[in-house]
């Protein structure tokens, strides 16, 4: 049914949804609203699970990945420096192979301090073997998750999943959702058939060491799973698409890219201001396109190419720093992999750090950057504070 | 982009329920049939320090993320913002500027904006007791701008608020409504 809701709210139905038997998390600002409506939901009878309060995120993964592995179905929420916390634990639980899924509300790293929304965070964990979902909008972000326990869990997956989102940008605005019934959602989504568990009778050992002979195996083992977990989002997102009318098939959405001279490629909230900045350039006759990024790991690399194939200039708007690299953001060095052997230029912009406001005028200045060949640079300095 | 997106940009101070006031407006907009989208302006909040709030209104869904920088409306919860704040800056020649004010003077409208004043202070010191401004001037935004209906923002209030403490808000949103539909 449509309603109107706050975002954190909706990805708590979302959650309440997918019934999961097991929610632990730490609240950090903009998650909190997430796990404090959860918590609400437990303690009023509305969702059957065991919400454990933890005293650190470096306890509420622990807590996650132990009731996983002891066969129930878990969730999670963090944000910011809670991840980071996590780090540890969040690498165990890909190695692990449990298929937890966590919402990741988007912000900035300290220091200094930022409460505000970039992707830093979960950029930052790109290689901890998690897939990675970013939701455009309240919609997406809500359904992304019943996609996200479904891929998760298929047996030749098995592997965790960040559903990510900008904070507050999203998690803080209320806008009009639908949100599925449960009848719809257990339909979609059956019950979690662990593929092995923790069980006094039938004692297994997880997360044993591994010598010399076997470690590059396991690692191995975790890449093949997460390039499977590809497949996985697209059958769940095709599936879901048929229920509910919501395709999320592709890894990728692209928009008014025909016969494009530039195309932005962006994850996010962001790619929703460059839609209405196209929209405004194509009429003022320049020909601008996005191809935005729903799926950044595994990376959709053959679908990028197809999707930016014969577009002169590419420009990649990155709300996240790789600190000390040539092209400065994390996402544009793996687009331009993907264009490997095409005349295709693609640069990267720093934009949007630690909540600094993206107007569609930004956009469009990129654009002109871009014509230009003028990239691989952060956007929108206030050079006089520098 | 859809046949029309209009902006309003809520100025208040913190704990005066500035997000609040976004968030119903928007509610009651989407009650009326309208694709609305309320955000705050992510502020490290404390109370009394100058905030934000922002509510678009559009025919279709609404992509657009940004902040809002030329408003066709804007509410300030109290006069004392303007001589900080900028709370005009940008309003759209045409727009209306709805202040919480109790003497009815306000400096520095620009020219071709509409203004109107309501003391809502009085009125919800009256009504609920509580300085708290909000309810109030969503009823008289209501009225100022047609752009919400008065019994959509009714539901709204019943569905945030319950008992007496919804009805005293829908008594004070609707005695607001009534002083600026006299009063135009």
């Amino acid at each position: 049914m449509l309603q109107i809701m706050e975002g954190s709210h909706a990805v708590a139905e979302a959650a309440k949804l997918c019934r999961p038997e097991v929610v632990s998390a730490y609240p950090i600002t903009p998650q909190t609203h997430i796990v404090e409506r959860l918590a609400e939901m437990v303690a009023d009878g509305e969702l059957d699970a065991e919400y454990l309060c933890v005293d650190s995120e470096l306890s509420a993964l622990s807590v996650c990945i132990g009731s996983s592995a002891a066969g129930s179905r878990v969730y999670s929420a963090t944000s910011s420096q809670g991840l980071m916390l996590m780090a540890e634990v969040v690498f165990n639980v890909a190695g692990m192979r449990q298929p937890i899924v966590m919402s990741i509300a988007n912000r900035a790293l300290g220091a200094p301090l930022s409460i505000w929304n970039d992707q830093q965070d979960s950029i930052s964990l790109r290689d901890a073997g998690w897939f990675h979902l970013y939701g455009e909008d309240v919609q997406e972000m809500t359904d992304q998750h019943f996609i996200a326990y479904k891929a998760a869990e298929q047996h030749d997956v098995l592997l965790p999943g960040f559903v990510c989102f900008d904070g507050f940008i999203l998690s803080h605005t209320y806008e009009p959702v639908d949100i599925p019934s449960q009848e719809e959602i257990d339909a979609f989504l059956p019950p979690y058939v662990p593929y092995n568990k923790l069980d006094a009778k039938a004692p297994i050992s997880m997360g044993m060491y591994a010598t010399p002979d076997y470690y590059m195996e396991f690692r191995y083992e975790t890449d093949q799973a997460l390039q499977r977990a590809g497949d996985a989002i697209s059958a769940a997102g095709k599936e879901f698409g048929e229920m509910f009318g919501r395709d999320y098939s592709g890894h990728t959405e692209s928009y008014r890219m025909d016969d494009a001279d530039v195309a932005f490629v962006a994850l996010g909230s962001i790619c929703g201001t460059v839609k209405d900045a196209i929209d405004e350039m194509r009429a003022d006759g320049i020909k601008a396109g996005l191809v935005k990024i729903r799926t950044f790991r595994p990376f959709p690399a053959a679908e990028l190419a197809k999707a930016l194939a014969g577009v002169p200039k590419v420009a990649v708007l990155e709300k996240n720093i790789s600190l000390g690299s040539a092209m400065k953001g994390a996402v544009g060095p793996e687009v331009k992999d993907a264009l490997t052997g095409t005349a295709i230029e693609v640069y990267s912009y720093v934009i949007g750090l630690g909540g600094r406001d993206i107007r569609k005028k930004d956009i469009r200045a990129i654009a002109a950057l871009a014509e230009k060949g003028v990239g691989n640079m952060f956007y929108g300095l206030r050079t006089e504070v520098l | 982009m859809g046949i029309f997106l209009r902006e309003l940009r809520i100025h208040g101070r913190g704990g005066q329920g500035s997000v609040t006031a976004a968030e119903l407006i928007a509610t009651a907009a989407f009650k009326s049939g309208v694709f609305s989208q309320a955000f705050p302006a992510f502020g490290v909040e404390r109370r009394g320090a100058p905030v934000q709030a922002f509510v678009r209104f559009s025919d279709e869904k609404v992509r657009l993320r940004s902040q809002i920088y030329e408003p066709d409306y804007i509410v300030v919860q109290d006069s004392s913002l303007i001589a900080d704040v900028d709370v005009f800056s940008g309003l759209k020649e045409g727009g209306i500027a709805l202040v919480n004010t109790e003497n009815g003077i306000v400096e520095g409208v620009p020219d071709g904006v509409k203004l109107i004043t309501i003391d809502a202070t009085s009125l919800a010191l009256e009504i609920l007791g509580l300085p708290i401004t909000n309810t109030t001037l969503m009823g008289a935004f209501a009225a100022a701008t047609g752009e919400i209906e008065l019994k959509s923002l009714e539901e709204a209030l019943r569905e945030r608020f319950s008992g007496s403490l919804a009805e005293k808000n829908i008594a004070a949103a609707r005695r607001a409504y009534e002083m600026v539909k006299e009063g135009q």
